[in-house]
């Protein structure tokens, strides 16, 4: 199952340039020209999303420089050991809403300390499997357009945040434990 | 916004004296800065190259063919958005990307997919319904098999990492679900709330 997976992973790019450039040829679409006209927003739009990423970026930076996230941690670990799980795991259930790089240290931290093969590790590695980092795409995606009220998409992104942390909780209590 | 931003920052400050790291914090706005334009210049080179190619894509009528082959389940979720608009071929686009964990090509297909929705948007400034559903599966992060994390796993001696993709799956399923349940949710509350003001 992961191999048939791997190799489509592999070549699912391949397979969208080559049908979308032979179509492009069958109906004599002047590819070249099209793909520069194209190509040119690439510059504008990353250019366009800096100050979105700026404010974001330096905000959290700032948050985790402050020691806030532990201080958290503390607050919850209680509501953890209530749940038989390791309190170790806490600042990445809030760290990976924030930063990507950020949870990708915090779980190497875990998978370190706990061991590889340990309970804690494998629930960590679920809980980051299956998170994107929702500050990020929020900042990048609204910031392309040039949206600053965001209504109700933080709360929607946080929630199912919140909902994926409670969902890997159970299926790895059901799973692994 | 305005609000998660006077937030982080003050109570930033504010923690980070009271636990003496505020040397720690005024370095994280340069590091947090410098990290930012960084992530965005590293993004011009491969957005340039998919936005052409999806440029290619629209010329030759692909992305209208993946429209309408989605259709029957587009017109359910982004009902706010006319059925052949060209967002939902970038929309699908960018979740196959994602899917298959090519962040690299899915963010490029996610913002041009934005900037159609902004199209029918009415008011510039403020994210549409459709939009927050777009960005509320996006962040749950659909992935079939979350390579980065098996990679470490594997890397620090894990016996069987591959073994985690199908709970991760299901996770990720859960949640991409309940963001969209919950989009909708908001959007008819949001709708029903406008109707009773008009």
């Amino acid at each position: 199952m992961a191999d048939i997976l791997n190799i489509i992973s592999l070549w699912i790019l391949p397979v969208i340039l080559i049908t979308v450039l032979t179509t492009a040829l069958i109906k004599k679409v002047p590819v070249y020209e099209q793909f520069t006209k194209g190509a040119k927003d690439g510059f504008k739009i990353s250019v366009k999303i800096i100050p979105y990423l700026v404010a974001i970026i330096v905000g959290i930076s700032m948050f985790r420089a402050s020691g806030a996230i532990d201080i958290l941690a503390k607050l919850f670990a209680p509501l953890l050991i209530k749940f038989h799980i390791s309190p170790d795991i806490l600042p990445l259930m809030i760290v990976r809403s924030l930063s990507g790089s950020g949870a990708l240290g915090i779980f190497s931290d875990i998978a370190n300390n706990s061991g590889a093969d340990a309970y804690t590790t494998k629930l960590a590695a679920v809980m980051l499997g299956s998170s994107e980092t929702t500050f990020y795409v929020l900042a990048v995606y609204f910031g392309a357009v040039g949206i600053s009220k965001i209504r109700y998409a933080l709360i929607i992104g946080l929630l199912a945040d919140f909902i994926g942390i409670a969902a890997a909780v159970l299926v790895c209590s059901l799973m692994f434990a | 916004m305005n609000y998660i931003f006077y937030f982080l920052i003050i109570s930033s400050i504010i923690i980070g004296a009271c636990n003496g790291k505020l040397q720690d914090v005024i370095n994280a706005v340069m590091t947090g800065a410098e990290l930012s334009v960084k992530i965005a210049f590293s993004l011009i080179g491969i957005m340039a190259f998919w936005l052409g190619i999806m440029q290619i894509a629209q010329k030759a009528g692909v992305i209208k063919y993946i429209s309408k082959l989605l259709r029957p389940i587009t017109r359910v979720l982004f009902n706010e958005i006319p059925p052949d608009s060209p967002a939902i071929g970038d929309i699908a686009m960018n979740f196959t990307a994602n899917a298959f964990g090519l962040a690299n090509a899915a963010t490029p297909f996610g913002i041009r997919a934005m900037e159609e929705l902004q199209k029918e948007n009415k008011d510039k400034s403020s994210a549409s319904n459709s939009m927050c559903l777009f960005l509320g599966m996006n962040t749950a992060g659909f992935q079939l098999v979350p390579t980065t994390v098996i990679a470490i796993l594997a890397g620090i001696g894990y016996k069987n990492p591959t073994e985690i993709i199908a709970p991760t799956l299901l996770v990720t399923a859960i949640a991409f679900c309940s963001a969209i349940i919950m989009a909708k949710i908001a959007q008819y509350i949001v709708n029903k709330k406008g109707e009773n003001n008009g």
